[in-house]
């Protein structure tokens, strides 16, 4: 036992970029495992030097705090037009954004849609967990019909609410988009899936060949009142129904 | 025949004891440790069975904090 455990036999560790500040994330969350593959794609492409992240306003307000690369804090929802202007005067940068359904799909929609349909040379990550966590688990454009949240309590309903948003179907169709697709990360294989859509994302932004967006369908344990475990089978259920995992649009050529 | 053994190293103050990673285990020896809690409140996970464990990093995959390090070796017997 004890001579399995020396540094030449590490098969798998932390991401040397993923720092040691304990995350505030809830037990559980799926920001933990993006924000890891995120660190280790970026070590792979060797890019750490070049990559210029914006955060967003939402739980993942934080993520300047736990991957060592540069950052820029990001007005509530204004994350693709930030990056829009780092990657315009640093055109060699790896320039991503990280935001969730409310920062992306409600107050950055617009932002979120002229971006990708210019064609920025820009990576965004995109968490769509269907509720809005860290205010308190209140309805998002994404939640689903019949969802209860805390201010649909007797679940979505069309009348009232309206429809949930398909941003990343919307984004497929926009001329400037190179790669669009929807991932997940609640399993060993969904993650290395969703590790190579991310890679890819971020090799787009790096040879400047248009807007890519990597949607990754998320758990919210504390807004759905789940554990963790129940939300992913919760997510597996209810989610894929209506956010089909897969690309949805890929224009590079291999 | 030459066998893989694997071992894991938990970091018992990083882990949230969300058990994402005891569902992953395919050989089912990762679990809760029983009345332990870290500085920050939380039960952690601990190996049940270490001479089980083949190194496969699945716990370390789906693990949101990144808390846990696989460590795998060929064994000649």
């Amino acid at each position: 036992m004890e001579n399995i455990i020396s540094p030449e036999n590490i098969v798998y560790q932390k991401p040397k970029l993923l720092n040691d500040t304990d995350m505030h994330y809830c037990p559980g969350c799926s920001h933990g495992v993006v924000h890891k593959l995120i660190a280790e794609v970026i070590e792979e492409l060797g890019a750490e030097e070049k990559a210029v992240g914006v955060s967003p306003v939402g739980c993942a307000v934080f993520a300047y705090k736990y991957i060592d690369i540069d950052w820029q804090e990001a007005a509530h929802g204004r994350a693709p037009a930030i990056a829009t202007a780092i990657k315009r005067l640093w055109p060699d940068h790896l320039v991503f954004t990280y935001q969730g359904d409310g920062d992306l799909a409600c107050i950055g929609t617009a932002e979120t849609i002229h971006a990708l349909n210019r064609g920025e040379n820009i990576a965004i990550i995109f968490i769509n967990n269907a509720i809005y966590g860290m205010t308190g688990g209140q309805m998002a454009p994404t939640t689903l019909m019949g969802m209860k949240t805390a201010t649909c309590p007797y679940g979505r309903q069309a009348d009232l609410h309206g429809y949930p948003l398909k941003i990343t179907e919307i984004a497929a169709q926009l001329e400037g988009t190179c790669y669009v697709t929807r991932q997940s990360v609640h399993s060993v294989a969904a993650i290395r899936k969703a590790k190579r859509a991310i890679r890819q994302a971020f090799e787009n932004s790096i040879n400047r060949r248009g807007s890519s967006l990597v949607e990754i369908v998320s758990t919210c344990s504390s807004g759905w009142k789940k554990t963790p475990v129940e939300a992913n089978e919760w997510m597996t259920d209810k989610m894929f129904d209506f956010y089909h995992v897969g690309d949805l649009k890929n224009t590079v050529e291999d | 025949m030459a066998k893989m053994k694997g071992a894991i190293v938990v970091n018992t103050e990083r882990c949230k004891g969300c058990s994402l990673c005891v569902v992953a285990c395919p050989l089912d020896i990762i679990a809760l440790a029983d009345k332990k809690v870290n500085r920050r409140g939380y039960r952690f996970v601990e190996q049940t069975n270490p001479d089980a464990c083949t190194g496969c990093t699945s716990c370390a995959i789906v693990c949101p904090d990144g808390c846990i390090t696989v460590y795998r070796k060929k064994m000649d017997n």
